[in-house]
Parts: C-alpha cells; structure tokens; sequence
C-alpha cells in the first residue's frame, strides 16, 4: 500500500511532495499529542492528525513516516507547508473525520 | 406567568482540572429548568469554551446566564489580555496556545468558531491588556 | 453495535458503566483535541480517545456521547473514572492504538460523525 493509492481511494487532496506518494505505507498512526506520536508511531507509518501548525513536520521526519494527512477539512499553516516541502514530507488533507479516514485505511491495508 | 432565571460562575485562570466544571453544573441546571436537549448542549458548548478560554488565557473570569421563557443569554467576562484582531480570533484553527496547552489537549483554534456556531446571536468586545466580553443568545 | 459487543471486538475492559452494555452505538468520534469533539461529534457516538483526564467525561457529558473508549492500553486516575460514575457515562479501555481501533470498527459498521461535502467550504458536521 501506498499514499498514491490511498490518496486515490479516499480522494485526498495533495498539498505538498506529491511526488512522493510512492513509498510504502505499512501501517497508521492516529494522534493530535505530539509527545504521544513521537514515543507511540512508527517508520513508513502514515499520520492521521488534525493538528496543523509547523512542530508536526519535525515529528513525521523523525520517526519517518510515509506521509501526513489532515482530517476534518484542516489546511496546514503557511510555515507547515514550507517546511513539509523543504523536507519532503507528503502532505494531504481530506473532509473525511479521523475516524473514517482512518477506518477505511486501516481496511484497505489490511485487505 | 413568565420566568426568569439568573446564574453567576466564577471562572479561575489557570486551573485546567478544574476545566468543564461549571458547564457540567450550567448543563445540569437548566436541565431541571426543561431545556431541550439541543439547546442544552449549544450552550453547554459555548459556555465549556468560554470557560476554556478564561483558563487559557486570563487570570480570572465570570460566565453569567439568564434564562427566559425566550432565549438564554450568556455573558462572559474575563480580566484577561484581551483579543489584539478579533477577526482573526474567530478563523478556525487559528490559536494563540502554547504547546503546554496543546499538550493537555486544548488549543487547537476552534474556541470562538465553536461558541459562533452555537450561538443565533454573538458578540465580542475586547480591549487589549484589559479583558474580553462576550455576548452569546441562544433562542429557546 | 452494542457496547458489549465493542468491548468484546476490541477485547476491552469496561471500567465504569456495565449497566449500560446493551446501548447501541452507531457513530463514532476520536479525537486527543477537545475542540474537535465540540465541534464535530454526533448525540449517541462513543468518544475514542488517548486522553485519560476528567476533561474528556465532562466533555462527553457535554456533547451525549453515549461512552468513551480509552486506547492504547491507558487506563484513567480514579478521578476520571469517579467523575464517569457520577455523570453516568460508561468507559472502556482497549490496548489498540486508535488507528487499528478505528478500523476494527469501521469494518463492524460503525461510522463517522461528519457529512462529506465536496468543494472548499469548511466541514459541516452532521
């Protein structure tokens, strides 16, 4: 699995480095407490959040994840998206609530 | 015969475990009054953020309610720093929390955009290094 | 799905509120930000959550969230769970993360709280 297929199935909308939506997607992190998300989420994770400030790049680089998405119709901040380009970190954003972008991938990941 | 009802809460700044309490209490109350559940719950709304915003921000505060065979009415005041662009106050996701606040789960800039959506009327005064007034109606 | 059976699918202890087991939950809403939950969760969703203070029952008591489901193996101070006790909202635990937890339920039926609306309004929950 990967973000271009998930992007695809749920329709995300891509903010940034899509061009990188190819790595794999192993599995999901759900989390809107950064220090929870550093000790708790994992590599090739995607990181389903509603926080939007720019502190959420440095944590997706670190624990290397594939990608963030954003739910409830959430934007990122201008310096969020800066940073996330600077870095490479996919970010995207749906509509959807955490619970059913995250239903539905977990679904699809383990399908 | 109609009936007026008028509650007074003081708000403490800084006590975040204390946070919710008075709009548990207020919820409560005017249950007992026969407040539809859907207007119970948009002013429990309103007034759980209002007193999240005392907490956050200001050194103390006070949530009034009047209750009337019309409308609830909800005057907040705090002696806060008060807000420097109201308008950019109101825009979802925008916060001024620090991350301690985040940490605790707060903060995430959807405060007033909250209180407006649950409010039939609203209005905010503030004046910067002197506090913030709310104004919130709720027609019954 | 029940309550019963959720605490059953996700093999969770139910730490207040057995009488209300039979309840049926139909939506459901996770969030760590509170704000969210205000803004956007349904009467009747259960509350799904990382967030162990008494925030989060006053919180649900506020919104009618018929329970809250706690992830990640937490497990709440008895000042949240008394505080359930007194605004009758039954609490459960799960040692899930809230990803996997989320789709376990999804795969059983149970559903998110918000209406999708396409182009670039802001969400309008349900």
């Amino acid at each position: 699995m990967n973000l271009t297929l998930l992007a695809e199935k749920l329709n995300l909308m891509v903010r940034c480095n899509g061009n990188r939506l190819g790595r794999e997607v192993s599995g999901g992190y759900v989390g809107d407490l950064l220090s929870d998300v550093m000790t708790n989420s994992r590599k090739d994770d995607v990181w389903i959040t509603c926080q939007s400030h720019q502190n959420i790049v440095a944590v997706s680089v670190l624990k290397e994840h594939a990608g963030i998405i954003l739910v409830l119709g959430k934007e990122p901040d201008k310096d969020t998206l800066e940073k996330a380009s600077r870095e490479g970190i996919p970010l995207l954003v749906t509509k959807l609530s955490g619970f059913e972008a995250a239903g539905r991938i977990y679904n699809l990941i383990n399908a | 015969m109609s009936q007026k009802y008028e509650f007074s809460f003081p708000v403490e700044g800084e006590n975040f475990d204390d946070a919710g309490k008075v709009s548990v209490e207020i919820k409560r109350l005017l249950k007992g009054l026969g407040i539809t559940s859907d207007i119970l719950r948009r002013t429990a709304i309103a007034t759980y953020e209002s007193e999240v915003n005392i907490i956050s921000y200001a050194r103390q505060g006070n949530i009034n309610i009047r209750v009337t065979d019309d409308n609830i009415l909800i005057n907040i005041q705090d002696s806060g720093p008060g807000i420097t662009d109201i308008e950019q106050a109101m825009r979802q996701g925008y916060s001024t929390a620090d991350d301690r606040i985040r940490e605790m789960g707060f903060g995430a800039g959807m405060g007033l955009f909250n209180i407006k959506n649950c409010s039939d009327s609203f209005e905010i005064l503030s004046e910067v290094n002197k506090g913030t007034l709310l104004k919130i109606l709720i027609n019954r | 799905m029940t309550l019963s059976e959720i605490a059953y699918l996700l093999d969770a202890k139910v730490l207040t509120g057995e009488r209300y087991l039979d309840t049926e939950v139909k939506t459901a809403f996770s969030a760590d930000l509170m704000s969210d939950v205000l803004a956007f969760a349904k009467p009747g969703s259960i509350m799904i959550t990382g967030l162990t203070n008494p925030q989060i029952v006053r919180i649900a008591s506020i919104v009618d969230n018929s329970a809250i489901l706690i992830v990640r193996g937490k497990i709440p101070p008895d000042e949240t769970i008394a505080l359930a006790e007194e605004l009758d909202i039954p609490i459960l635990s799960t040692k899930y993360i809230l990803f996997e937890t989320s789709g376990r339920l999804y795969a059983n039926g149970v559903v998110g709280c918000i209406k999708k609306i396409e182009g670039p309004e802001s969400v309008v929950p349900l």
